[in-house]
């Protein structure tokens, strides 16, 4: 049975997707206009949106009397399986941006594939996803493009930001075995099909501005899908869970 | 109400005998209830106090934002999180609305909202309160949304067309919020533990006061609210809205199971209305006059993220010219 390795590749949709759009929450109030904060709020809502679909039907699988909520407010760092990418801080507008943009292609990518899964349920979720994913990635797109083509100033803050998040685009274009063995199986995306995807949209779009694309991410020790996250998603998930941690007999 | 204390700078009404012709032909038409439009002549007076009013109700739009996005990261289930990240979407498309509406006075965003960050326009006094519990993302929802509703949809029927058509769409999002806030508050006091009823009649004690004063200075006090209701902008006086507003919010607050921190709250069978106790007004002009408890923080926070995204906005700016040339070349 492929049941614990569905597991994980739901968590590994549904964190990424939760924990991204937990990024974009904190950006509320603080965006660069007013058309942002409305788009930042609204690509965050599609996320968080995504993550419970993915979260309840993890839950269903698991089938260990957690619900979505209790996969998302009540593991810890070492059992989240979200990309390393999504879990990094803001920074500024550039590193939000092009956080996104790499995230979206290779979101987008993972979508337009599971839209064919033999597995229905992800079918479903996916075909709805898709829809909301494919705004985001027009938009994040072309702030890569107008941030890489705008100013010097703004070209030269995307230039600062690509080496600091290109290390974790290692995880866009690997997978593990049990991935590997769901998508043999028709039920998850092919990964070699998902970051040959990626890779393209990621160079036409940086061949757009003329932003120099880095050579391959390489594996380095950290791994998303194995729990081993930076520094940063412990604190994240500190913020995050606080009130169902503090108050666990707590109805919301 | 999301604009409080509007300067009309006009200190008396003229009569019609007094007006020119054309003053007296606007006065008509507002009497008329025919509708004032962006291309119509209007006094100065009344064109000035609007871009101050609907800016000032924009600017609380965004402001508001603030004590909500204090929260949207901590909100404690999937559920909730969704619902408060699309009311903060929503208070930002209705800030859009209405400085989209200003404008149609020939006033310009970018500089109304530099009067905001220097400190000269103002926003609801309501939002300089912290928040400091999750009761209080559902006490804002209640009762903050509840207050601001009782007055916008009265502005519905304000004389100017685009604040008025503004208000008819702001209206509908703003009740759904209401119903959502009213609902997280039930769901903690029939549901919850002793300490989250706890949280919500803490919630409750510190925002009640603080949510009656957004409906302005009472009548006596309130110098701009005969001319602003001679033009119609001003449907109802303060008092009465505020009187509305805690008829209609009595019955919620005991179905909750909740008490207001007003031990005057009784029920007027004589004038068929609930009287209420005195409300500090001494705090509501410190606040107002930027001595609350966070009014340097909320300005502060919209200042810098205004300033922070500049380079943003220019590089947005200078990529839309390099297309532009691009596709006339």
């Amino acid at each position: 049975m492929h049941k614990q390795a569905l597991i994980q590749y739901l968590l590994l949709l549904g964190d990424s997707a939760l924990v991204q759009g937990q990024r974009l929450c904190e950006w509320c109030g603080k965006a660069p206009a007013l058309e942002e904060e409305l788009a930042l709020m609204n690509v965050g809502l599609d996320l968080v949106g995504q993550a419970r679909n993915w979260l309840d039907y993890a839950a269903e699988l698991q089938d260990d009397g957690r619900d979505a909520d209790a996969l998302a407010f009540r593991r810890d760092e070492r059992a989240y399986r979200n990309l390393l990418l999504v879990e990094q801080p803001n920074g500024d507008y550039a590193v939000t941006m092009l956080k996104q943009f790499l995230y979206d292609a290779w979101h987008h990518a993972t979508l337009e594939a599971l839209t064919a899964s033999s597995d229905e349920r992800i079918a479903g979720i996916a075909a709805k996803a898709l829809k909301e994913v494919t705004y985001h990635l027009r938009r994040s797109g072309e702030w890569v493009q107008r941030l890489g083509g705008g100013t010097e100033e703004s070209r030269r803050r995307m230039l600062e930001a690509i080496p600091a998040l290109w290390r974790f685009t290692v995880e866009l274009s690997v997978a593990n075995d049990g991935e590997v063995q769901l998508a043999q199986a028709g039920i998850a995306a092919d990964p070699a099909q998902i970051a040959q995807h990626w890779l393209n949209t990621v160079t036409a779009i940086f061949a757009s501005v003329d932003l120099p694309l880095p050579k391959a991410a390489s594996h380095f020790y950290l791994d998303g899908r194995k729990g081993l996250h930076t520094e940063h998603l412990g604190l994240l998930l500190a913020e995050m869970q606080f009130l169902p941690r503090a108050y666990p007999d707590a109805t919301w | 109400m999301y604009a409080q204390l509007v300067e009309t700078g006009v200190k008396r009404l003229k009569s019609l005998e007094e007006m020119s012709p054309e003053e007296r032909a606007f006065q008509e038409k507002i009497d008329a209830e025919i509708k004032i439009e962006a291309k119509n002549w209007m006094p100065d007076a009344y064109r000035q106090t609007l871009i101050r009013q609907i800016s000032q109700h924009a600017h609380s739009e965004i402001v508001g934002m603030l004590p909500e996005g204090n929260w949207v990261t901590r909100a404690p289930s999937l559920k909730r999180k969704l619902q408060l990240m699309a009311k903060i979407q929503d208070e930002a498309g209705h800030g859009l609305y209405l400085y989209s509406a200003m404008e149609t006075l020939g006033a310009d965003r970018d500089e109304e909202i530099a009067k905001l960050h220097s400190g000269k326009a103002k926003y609801s006094s309501i939002f300089n309160y912290p928040t400091l519990s999750w009761a209080d993302m559902g006490a804002v929802g209640w009762l903050v949304d509840g207050a601001a509703i009782v007055n916008q949809v009265v502005l519905q029927r304000t004389s100017y067309g685009p604040y008025s058509r503004a208000m008819v769409r702001i209206c509908k999002e703003e009740s759904f919020h209401q119903r959502q806030g009213y609902e997280l508050l039930l769901t903690m006091m029939r549901h919850g533990t002793q300490a989250q009823k706890d949280m919500v009649q803490d919630a409750i004690n510190r925002l009640w006061w603080p949510a009656l004063m957004m409906f302005g200075p009472s009548d006596e006090h309130s110098p701009n609210s005969a001319q602003s209701m001679a033009w119609k902008i001003k449907r109802q006086t303060n008092d009465e809205l505020r009187q509305r507003f805690i008829d209609q919010t009595v019955p919620q607050l005991e179905l909750l199971g909740c008490t207001a921190p007003d031990p005057e709250l009784k029920w007027n069978a004589e004038r068929g209305h609930y009287d209420f106790g005195d409300i500090q007004w001494d705090e509501f002009y410190e606040v107002i006059k930027g001595n609350g408890p966070c009014n340097q923080e909320r300005v502060a926070t919209r200042r810098k993220a205004i300033e922070d995204g500049a380079w943003v906005r220019e590089a947005a700016v200078a990529y839309a010219r390099k297309q532009q040339n691009k596709n006339a070349a």
